[in-house]
């Protein structure tokens, strides 16, 4: 008896680990499948990029149809503005959202309304975002402006915003809340100063990341920030971006302008690279303090 | 000696259910009182009313009188924020603040409150961090995270943020209960050296402890008061059968 169920216990062994091999494989090539995309895009950019960037595409205005030559320097500028306008907007709104979801009654019917409608956002197509800014701003200003494109962005930062800050306020305790209540602080300095600012590494990531993603934004540019070929005047008047420019640059029939367009391709992917890089390395370093 | 705290018909709920039933009892001056009973018995929940803490829990109610100093913190217009800088407290798992050093950890209460700056706060520190006889272990590492230090230092160092808002009375929830038995006996020892600063009322499950470091001992049993008395008095001769029962290890 103990024998025949020791025979049976080899034989299964061997199915077992042929089994256990094949699976491994199928996961591995799995694996590769999903980042060949990723590696193939990066790889690509980077070979196409490398040659064409000069120092000139970061210090030149674009030059006119015709000419060959310029740069990008006005779209770089404009993107960067746009990121800063849609961050003044995005980050106050979308952390205050995401603490009056965790800290205020985090159950009644009207935090599940707001939490919905915060996902809802997130899943909204940036162009429809767009859209919406196009006949709330555009047309009641009668022209294409950096603010319009600012905010677009900005309301495209904010679901992501709330919901990070939220999901990272509930993770921390309830005990530490009661014990600043219990050291006779109020609701209020007890979430600002004790549980947001507990957490702020870990939110400053989560804002990090979705500014990122926003960064290379092209849809709801197109027409709310519109662009141009010169140094920006103002924050009413179009603006120029790395996206948008690339997106003009690519489509156009000239061939200088492709060779610009992936070197804006190749800054642009650098720069999101970049930025992710460094809040994997911050995020490290402060996972290692604590 | 007169009573710095009195409850009187204290009654509490969760809901619909009940978790106190008209609890009264004095707690005097610089005394130490420790709070027994089984898992359930309404422990937390009572200390927790006296700093009205237990209402900040959804649906939590709480009915009664609790006068402290004379005053009582149930009437209307009372300020819940108010109470509970008079009266401090210490939780089961120590909880320093995340990402504060050991220096804000302390500081915070009265820093938020605008009570102190600089040099003073400076002082009140280091005054806290020595009634907890934690500052020779500490003051090399004032502006490191409270979290790094050890289980038992991060509880005394609750202990000190408690204790730097001077509060006249500190509740201890079962203060001891999540640490190994050293750091349990060191902060034994520094309960009973507080009660000439500040009256102690300590929830805890090990009889032991109650026996060791408390003057009087409050049985609680399925959210009632069932004996309260002079601890020596609890631990040899209980008056009632339940207390008796419970003390001998017959149930609970």
């Amino acid at each position: 008896m103990e024998r025949h169920l020791s025979e049976s216990i080899f034989k299964n062994y061997w199915k077992r680990k042929t089994i256990n091999v094949f699976f491994h494989i199928l996961l591995i090539f799995g694996t590769i499948l999903a980042t060949t995309p990723l590696f193939s895009v990066f790889g690509y950019v980077v070979s196409k990029g490398i040659p064409a960037i000069d120092f000139d595409f970061f210090t030149q205005l674009p030059k006119p149809i015709g000419e060959t030559g310029g740069g990008m320097a006005n779209a770089l500028v404009g993107t960067c503005t746009l990121i800063l306008l849609a961050s003044i907007i995005g980050i106050p709104w979308g952390i205050s959202v995401g603490t009056y979801l965790s800290e205020y009654q985090a159950k009644s019917k009207l935090t599940q309304v707001i939490r919905f409608s915060a996902d809802m956002l997130a899943s909204i197509p940036s162009i429809i975002i767009g859209l919406f800014i196009y006949a709330l701003i555009v047309i009641h200003m009668k022209r294409f402006s950096a603010l319009a494109g600012g905010i677009a962005l900005g309301i495209l930062i904010i679901p992501t915003v709330a919901r990070t800050t939220e999901e990272l306020l509930k993770m921390v305790p309830m005990h530490i809340r009661e014990a600043g209540l219990a050291l006779g602080l109020p609701r209020w300095k007890v979430i600002l100063w004790i549980v947001l600012s507990g957490s702020k590494s870990a939110i400053i990531t989560g804002i990090m990341l979705s500014i990122a993603r926003v960064a290379g934004e092209t849809a709801p540019l197109l027409f709310t920030a519109f662009g141009n070929h010169f140094w920006q005047s103002g924050l009413d008047q179009p603006i120029a971006s790395l996206p948008v420019q690339i997106y003009t640059y690519a489509i156009s029939p000239y061939e200088d302008w492709h060779r610009q367009a992936w070197a804006g391709a190749f800054v642009l992917v650098m720069l999101v690279f970049t930025m992710n890089l460094l809040i994997r390395l911050i995020g490290l370093r402060w996972g290692r303090k604590n | 000696m007169n009573a710095i705290l009195e409850t009187r018909n204290l009654n509490a709920w969760f809901g619909n259910t009940q978790a106190l039933q008209n609890i009264s009892l004095d707690v005097d001056h610089n005394t130490i009182t420790a709070i027994i009973g089984p898992s359930g018995c309404g422990k937390s929940t009572f200390i927790r009313c006296l700093n009205r803490l237990h209402e900040e829990v959804p649906d939590a109610k709480a009915q009664g009188q609790v006068i402290v100093e004379g005053k009582d913190i149930y009437a209307p217009k009372v300020d819940p924020v108010a109470i509970r800088r008079k009266i401090g407290m210490v939780f089961q798992k120590p909880n320093p603040f995340p990402s504060l050093t050991v220096f804000e950890n302390v500081a915070i209460g009265l820093k938020l409150a605008g009570l102190k700056r600089g040099v003073a706060l400076k002082e009140v520190v280091e005054k806290s961090l020595k009634l907890t006889a934690l500052w020779d272990e500490v003051k090399d590492k004032l502006h490191t995270p409270g979290t790094s230090l050890s289980g038992g230092q991060q509880q005394r160092l609750c202990i000190a943020r408690a204790l730097a808002v001077e509060p006249a009375v500190l509740l201890m929830d079962e203060p001891t209960s999540a640490l190994d038995p050293i750091s349990t006996a060191r902060i034994e020892e520094l309960v009973t050296d507080l009660k000439k600063t500040v009256t102690i009322v300590i929830v805890t499950h090990n009889m032991q402890q109650a026996a060791r470091i408390s003057d009087k001992t409050a049985f609680f049993l399925l959210g009632e008061l069932i004996e309260y008395d002079n601890t020596s008095r609890i631990f040899t001769a209980p008056k009632d059968k339940k207390t008796e029962r419970y003390i001998t290890g017959r149930f609970g």
